[in-house]
């Protein structure tokens, strides 16, 4: 049923129906449009009847608990390697992996260029906040230089802890990937750009063309000890230019 | 009548997980159990199934609780340093209640050890349970023949109480070959697998998670009485163990793996001499036969540990009987030769048990 509002005339779409509420992220965390984006993407695809979710450790599992789909999360890293298996097993399934930074370019690097290499027919989402946010926003992969954390309180230094880390682009050139892409949802506008790019990275799972990935860059108030406007700004100004938005990688075929 | 072949141990694993319905298999190359994944490479193809090789012992664990989230039977095999790998994974797996199968082959010594031979060096190591307070039950078979039924009976309990279960072996009984009886085994029935992750229209249009981080329930006290009410059910229903020529003996060697093999054939060369020596074999490490052992020592009235370690095996041993009788230990200096290819031979015990009586 269609119920008329104030705000529109029309119903765009429906409010997810998490299982787990409210979601526990800070305020002003781009996590929970995050996690609205995807489930709108597995609704509209009508996906949700044969999704696994695998979440990770951190604040990317807190999603995970929440989505009312079939999900398992927890360890932190080794996310790769436990859809990979689960996709192996259950083909006609549809698995994807949702990943933090520092998991995917840290701990789990390992995995997550393994998987890449052996082509998994399986769909990565990576939240990129540039820090490890549950903990207390350490140094990750993805720090930009001279951020300031716990654990570079002079800000980060090339010298020190090498430059930040690009996953999309690390592992586009591999014959394996079929999608990798980055987006934010830091306005409007780059909101819907980066649901298209779940979406075509779903539909590379279901067309069975081989590993997707698809970064998001995340704002992460309490540990940038930015207001969500200025969370904002610094996306504009700094981590953008660090990590470039779009497609770096789209195959329509499998590369033989 | 029942088919027998001639079969190694390594390659009874693979078989007997076959025959369990095991159809997925994950492992990164371990000597000396990489066998199994070679088996498994060729037949699991055949039958529908896969052998994914993994990044590492660290990825294939967590492969398995990737695939065993589907509720299929799984399993992984590797050996001590893998084992080290795989720790992170099998907590998960028995925090979250995910069951599926791993078969350890013992390699001897710590670090990377002597690269894949003989010993007993991980007795400690496995059945002390997972990081985090819980246990996993462990089965410790001494032949082929035991071999083919404990890995299947070890899918059995695993599906039975949703726990992470595990097989040891080790290199002797690994790379030895033996005639096999492929007797089929029917161990009862099961419960259906309604938590599995399959998507939730498999499930009515109703999600489940599974998850691992204790920290998120709101019930901390209630979830470890549920794994303590499940380990106790495992204790009082899954403890097994062996005795041999027990019910006279004046001393009782405890062993299990090869080194039960070595002292079964030290018994039966004391007994045609006249010395009553008994052998008791812990079947499962985790839970161990506490009480029917301590009986055992009290009515033998003297006890003879046999192990290929610095003394493992013996600490629970000496937990059973609580010092009412005294403990006597054969370890890894009892080698007939030092060298890494050493092993503890019947002669060697039957010495010691001489030298006891």
């Amino acid at each position: 049923m269609i119920e008329e509002t104030a705000i529109t005339k029309n119903l765009v779409c429906k409010t997810p129906a998490f299982r787990l509420l409210p979601l526990g992220f800070c305020a002003g965390c781009h996590y929970g449009i995050i996690f609205r984006l995807i489930d709108e993407v597995l609704e509209e695809m009508e996906l949700k009847g044969i999704t696994v979710c695998i979440g990770g450790g951190g604040c990317s599992a807190m999603g995970a608990m929440a989505m009312d789909v079939d999900a398992f999360g927890g360890p932190h890293g080794p996310g790769t390697a436990i859809a990979s298996a689960l996709k192996r097993v259950c083909p006609d399934n549809f698995i994807f992996a949702i990943q933090g930074d520092g998991e995917q370019g840290a701990i789990g690097l390992g995995s997550f260029v393994a998987a890449a290499v052996r082509g998994e027919n399986i769909t990565i989402i990576t939240m990129n906040n540039a820090c490890y946010g549950m903990t207390g926003g350490q140094l990750a992969p993805t720090t930009p230089l001279g951020m300031v954390t716990p654990t570079t309180p002079e800000g980060r230094d090339q010298e020190m802890a090498g430059f930040p880390f690009h996953g999309p682009e690390l592992v586009a050139p591999l014959r394996g990937v079929a999608y990798a892409a980055r987006g934010t949802v830091h306005t409007p506008a780059n909101r819907q750009r980066s649901k298209k790019m779940v979406k075509t990275a779903f539909q590379k799972q279901l067309q069975r063309l081989g590993f997707a990935v698809v970064e998001f860059i995340c704002a992460c108030p309490t540990n940038w000890r930015l207001s969500p406007v200025d969370c904002a700004r610094y996306i504009e100004e700094k981590m953008i230019p660090e990590f470039p938005l779009g497609e770096f990688k789209n195959v329509e075929k499998n590369e033989g | 009548m029942t088919e027998r072949i001639l079969h190694t141990g390594n390659d009874t694993v693979a078989r007997a997980a076959i025959s369990a319905g095991c159809k997925y298999y994950f492992a990164y190359p371990i000597t000396p159990q990489s066998e199994i994944a070679h088996y498994m490479a060729r037949e699991l193809p055949k039958i529908g199934g896969c052998f994914l090789q993994s990044e590492g012992e660290y990825a294939a664990a967590y492969m398995l609780l990737g695939a065993a989230l589907s509720g299929e039977r799984v399993m992984t095999s590797t050996s001590s340093p893998g084992l080290a790998l795989m720790q992170e994974p099998l907590s998960m797996m028995v925090t979250a209640e995910i069951p599926a199968v791993v078969v350890e082959t013992q390699r001897l010594g710590p670090g990377t050890g002597t690269g894949g031979q003989q010993g007993q060096t991980d007795y400690r190591f496995v059945t002390r349970g997972v990081y985090g307070g819980l246990h996993y039950p462990v089965l410790a078979p001494y032949s082929v023949s035991e071999i083919f039924e404990f890995v299947q009976l070890a899918f059995h309990i695993a599906d039975k109480y949703r726990i992470l279960t595990m097989v040891l072996t080790d290199f002797v009984l690994g790379r030895m070959t033996e005639y096999l009886e492929l007797k089929t085994f029917d161990f009862g029935p099961l419960p259906e697998k309604d938590w599995a992750l399959k998507g939730k229209a498999h499930k009515g249009g109703r999600s489940n998670f599974l998850f691992t981080v204790t920290g998120m329930m709101l019930d901390i006290t209630g979830f470890f009485q549920g794994q303590q009410e499940k380990s106790k059910r495992i204790i009082d229903s899954e403890t097994r163990w062996e005795t041999y020529k027990t019910e006279d003996a004046d001393l009782l060697i405890v062993s299990y793996g090869y080194s039960a093999r070595m002292s079964k054939g030290a018994v039966n060369t004391a007994r045609a001499q006249g010395i009553k020596a008994g052998l008791f074999r812990p079947i499962t490490l985790w839970p161990f036969p506490r009480e029917a052992l301590q009986q055992e020592a009290l009515k033998a009235g003297k006890v003879l540990v046999v192990e290929d370690s610095p003394g493992e095996l013996v600490e629970d041993v000496e937990l059973a009987v609580q010092g009412r009788v005294p403990v006597h230990f054969l370890g890894i200096q009892a080698r007939h030769i030092a060298r890494a290819e050493g092993l503890i031979l019947p002669e060697r015990i039957l010495q010691e048990v001489r030298e006891l009586l």
